[in-house]
């Protein structure tokens, strides 16, 4: 028993599985961003502490060195500087590693940017498993907890090099405080310039019955070969990207968990509190239906290569693949 | 309306005494809030907001204005008092302080109420903030300066330090801090707690201009916020100014002064009867 397993025609992407698909971080789209809107928006300005080429802001940088703020080893600093700036009518873009940024400034970042409600964009790059072999201190398994509960707060996790791009480009044109999660490692671009980004909107990657992965950031192609895997064995899967985790998409959400009547979660967070812990909120309030949640399970991580890292805490395509068929279980006790 | 600007010594010395009064009576009603700070600054945001500064309570707004940061939140009374005093507000409001509702939150909130620039309260952030404005100020190649009132107690914070060096570093001439150095914080007296002297010293090796004073006589607050603004506007593009203003916390009410217990607590019914007589013959003493 088979079924078949195809791309969403109206989301325009590339194929994933092609062996010469492109791979690049979500930092390279970012920062390739922010670089690309410094000619025509004069009051985009960036801040780094000490890791511009990590985070890619160094292109902004080479090209307007004069809205390059250096303000060295101070993420506290960094934070509360930009709130500085954005008071005073700049847009205000910054980043560190997540550990570091949201992980430490947290405290300048609620009450100085999210309480005033300031254009400060800022991203945590690194974040996830996937920095790999770094160590549990560099691996940010928390910042979408983090940020996710503070007012005022847009929450951004794009899936590939193309999408983080769009992401820069629509926070910089939202108003308020957005948060972006960036990786490190290099993963295949399969949106084009062609798919859709809209803050708040998921982009259904492929329709399913059976069940709906609900995928952010690396997981999100995880999500795509495991939809293809079980289509061999007879499942239909949704594949969902939840790029926004904040606000979320209930509509659609609802509407994929009455469909499939249940739901797998993707990311390389830890389960509680992130894109996992904002479905099943979302779900709870519109349509409970038997979530399972694949990320880490209240733990630390530990060093290693960074996709033998979402193989080993189960994160890859054959854990989520397993959490599917759990999920699938529950919803034929609960009928 | 624009602003008021006071320019004899006697007349700030009287908006002063006033300005402690509206303390006192900020404070008895809303049952909770900081004493000591507020009424140690009376001296120097009068200066401030009734001599030098460059603002237009009726344009709260306006581009030109100079920026006041209040890092150390808690002592929000002294900065509603001289808002109200210089017309930012009614001053009926100043007894709905930390009332449900009320714009006057128990720490300042930007947005919440005319001419408060940031929301501040958790200590060591402000002097950071006031560095982003300065660089955006420097940016667009705008001249109004850009004040931070900080606390000696936030120096413990880590924070305050990195902004201290970034300030130096882009040569924010135009930003001029004001440290409440009152030597006291809420356990004690800072140099038990932590011991931060020589602040001046430190200051100097961070590359900054330091002016000392006391931070309760007004011919030499006065003196020191006009030269310091000066400077500001005349050289934007060189050290930045931090003015270490010892004052006497609690200052005008003798049960009060020095007094590390009135850090943060209010006066009761007859506490504030007894301040408000004193403060009323401070000022029929004062000379015209």
């Amino acid at each position: 028993m088979t079924t078949s397993f195809a791309l969403n025609p109206s989301m325009k992407l590339a194929d994933p599985f092609a062996p010469d698909a492109k791979k690049a971080p979500t930092r390279d789209g970012w920062g390739q961003a922010l670089a690309e809107m410094g000619t025509e928006n004069k009051q985009l300005v960036v801040l780094s502490a000490d890791v511009s080429e990590s985070v890619r802001t160094h292109w902004f940088e080479k090209e307007f060195p004069s809205r390059f703020v250096q303000c060295g080893v101070a993420e506290q600093n960094m934070a509360s500087v930009a709130a500085g700036l954005a008071m005073e009518g700049k847009i205000a873009f910054f980043s560190a590693y997540g550990v570091f940024s949201p992980g430490r400034n947290w405290d300048q970042i609620r009450v100085n940017i999210a309480y005033n409600n300031l254009n400060v964009k800022f991203s945590g790059a690194h974040a996830g498993i996937t920095v790999g072999p770094d160590g549990a201190t560099h691996q940010a398994m928390e910042d979408i907890a983090l940020m996710r509960v503070l007012p005022n707060v847009c929450v951004l996790c794009p899936s590939d090099e193309k999408e983080a791009n769009k992401a820069a480009k629509a926070a910089a044109a939202r108003k308020g405080p957005v948060y972006i999660r960036l990786g490190r490692e290099k993963t295949p671009v399969f949106t084009t310039d062609a798919t859709p980004f809209e803050i708040g909107k998921i982009n259904v990657l492929a329709d399913g019955s059976d069940v709906a992965i609900v995928a952010c950031g690396v997981p999100v192609f995880e999500a795509l070969k495991a939809a293809k895997n079980l289509a061999a064995s007879g499942v239909s899967a949704a594949v969902l990207n939840c790029h926004t985790i904040k606000p979320i998409d209930k509509k659609t959400l609802a509407q994929y968990a009455k469909k499939c009547g249940c739901v797998v979660t993707a990311e390389e967070h830890q389960i509680t509190g992130g894109l996992g812990g904002a479905v099943c909120e979302a779900l709870a309030d519109e349509c409970p239906v038997p979530v399972v949640r694949v990320g880490m399970p209240d733990q630390f991580g530990e060093s290693g290569g960074g996709l033998e890292l979402m193989k080993h805490f189960g994160m890859d395509a054959a854990g989520i693949e397993k959490a599917v068929k759990k999920a699938m279980e529950k919803k034929e006790k609960n009928r | 309306m624009s602003a008021i600007r006071l320019n004899s010594i006697s007349d700030l010395q009287r908006k002063a005494n006033d300005v402690r009064a509206d303390i006192i009576n900020m404070l008895l009603p809303a049952k909770s809030g900081h004493t000591a700070g507020p009424l140690g600054m009376a001296d120097i945001f009068t200066a401030l907001y009734f001599h030098t500064l460059e603002h237009d309570p009726a344009k709260p707004q306006w581009s030109g204005r100079d920026r006041v940061v209040l890092s150390n939140g808690h002592i929000a009374p002294v900065l509603y008092a001289v808002l109200g005093e210089a017309g930012y507000f009614d001053k009926k409001l100043f007894s709905t302080l930390r009332k449900l509702g009320s714009p006057l939150q128990g720490h300042p909130h930007r947005g919440a109420l005319a001419g408060i620039e940031t929301s501040s309260g958790p200590l060591g952030q402000g002097l950071s903030q006031a560095c982003g404005m300065a660089l955006a100020a420097k940016m667009d190649g705008q001249k109004h300066v850009i004040w931070c009132l900080t606390s000696d107690g936030e120096h413990e914070e880590g924070q305050t330090w990195e902004a201290v060096l970034l300030a130096a570093k882009y040569k924010l001439g135009n930003l001029v801090q004001i440290m409440d150095r009152n030597f006291i914080q809420i356990d004690g007296r800072t140099e038990d707690i932590m011991p931060l002297e020589s602040m001046a010293a430190k200051y100097k090796a961070f590359n900054w201009r330091v002016i000392e004073i006391d931070g309760n006589d007004m011919k030499a607050a006065v003196k020191a916020l006009d030269e310091a603004r000066t400077n500001a506007v005349s050289n934007p593009d060189s050290a930045p100014t931090i003015i270490i203003a010892k004052t006497v916390p609690g200052r005008g009410v003798s049960f009060m002064e020095n007094k590390y217990e009135w850090h943060g607590k209010p006066p009761n019914e007859e506490e504030a009867k007894l301040a408000l007589a004193e403060l009323q013959a401070q000022r029929a003493k004062i000379k015209a």
